[in-house]
């Protein structure tokens, strides 16, 4: 589905949802500590998840953030970006983001001193 | 935000600053997993003269190597360090790294020590909490903390510390510094 306002509006689907789009996500990038967790569900609209994406939910099985995924797949950054907004468009994953609370700050605290 | 279950991960970022070849890497290594990763970013005209884009004029990206490193506390809590770019031109990574950031470790050199106000600046006026670790060269004249913390200007709640960051000893009491830092800087807000 490619469909355009005039030149000016830009493209009305984000750049990732294009055909071959490995280009930056624009607007909600995804921090680089996020989680992402397969969610174990069906694609919907009849979305096939290319090699990559597949590669990515195998990996997610247990909770694994945005720069460990792009490690491990040895891609860069953007181009994971770009295949993990797919994903959650279409529901395979779920992204969390957990702020700290003083009993985690503790708990790293006690962690970092018994390395 | 006080609550969590405690099946659900958390990943919390470090930020090691400071300028070049201060020893962010060294640090990173001493205390972590170091893992690579590959960013690509837009190039821009802050690259002029120094990206040779020759013959692929079209390109518009160019791939920045960084590494991170990943200390796991327990299963589902993992502190992340990332290194801050030295270079004048990764500015614009600046704002990615430090989202979110539990707060930064500006390691200091006293032979180059206006190499850090960059970094100090950034942070203060992100509010993101800080500490400064002063990494003791072997060749460097020694400074005491309060002459450091005076020629830094820096707020009087700042924690400054010396350092080896060779040391893994000394790198663990740095990023314990940082996290005692920024859990008061927590505490102080919710109060």
């Amino acid at each position: 589905m490619t469909r355009w306002m005039d030149e000016e509006a830009g493209p009305v689907v984000r750049p990732y949802a294009l055909i071959g789009g490995r280009t930056r996500s624009s607007g909600d990038a995804l921090d680089l500590v996020a989680m992402v967790t397969a969610t174990g569900g069906t694609p919907s609209g009849g979305f096939v998840p290319g090699p990559e994406q597949e590669r990515i939910l195998t990996l997610v099985t247990t909770a694994t953030s945005v720069a460990d995924i792009a490690s491990e797949l040895d891609l860069p950054l953007g181009v994971v970006r770009v295949l993990l907004g797919d994903l959650q468009d279409h529901g395979l994953i779920s992204i969390g983001r957990a702020s700290a609370s003083e009993r985690i700050l503790k708990e790293v605290i006690n962690g970092l001193r018994a390395l | 935000m006080d609550f969590e279950p405690s099946d659900e991960p958390v990943a919390l970022k470090i930020l090691i600053a400071g300028g070049f070849g201060v020893g962010k890497t060294t640090l990173v290594g001493a205390i972590s997993e170091i893992r690579p990763l590959r960013t690509e970013e837009v190039l821009s005209d802050r690259g002029i003269g120094i990206d040779d884009t020759d013959g692929v004029e079209g390109k518009t990206t160019t791939t920045v190597a960084m590494d991170f490193g990943r200390i796991t506390i327990r299963e589902g809590l993992v502190v992340y360090l990332f290194g801050t770019p030295g270079q004048e031109r990764f500015w614009f990574m600046w704002d990615e790294l430090s989202y979110g950031a539990l707060g930064a470790v500006v390691l200091a050199d006293t032979r180059r020590l206006t190499d850090c106000f960059p970094s100090i600046d950034y942070f203060e006026q992100r509010g993101t909490p800080f500490i400064v670790a002063v990494n003791c060269f072997d060749d460097a004249d020694q400074y005491d903390v309060e002459e450091v913390r005076s020629a830094l200007d820096l707020d009087p709640d700042v924690p400054v510390l010396m350092c080896d960051v060779r040391r893994r000893a000394s790198a663990k009491t740095v990023l314990v510094t940082l996290v005692e830092h920024s859990l008061r800087v927590l505490t102080a807000s919710q109060a």
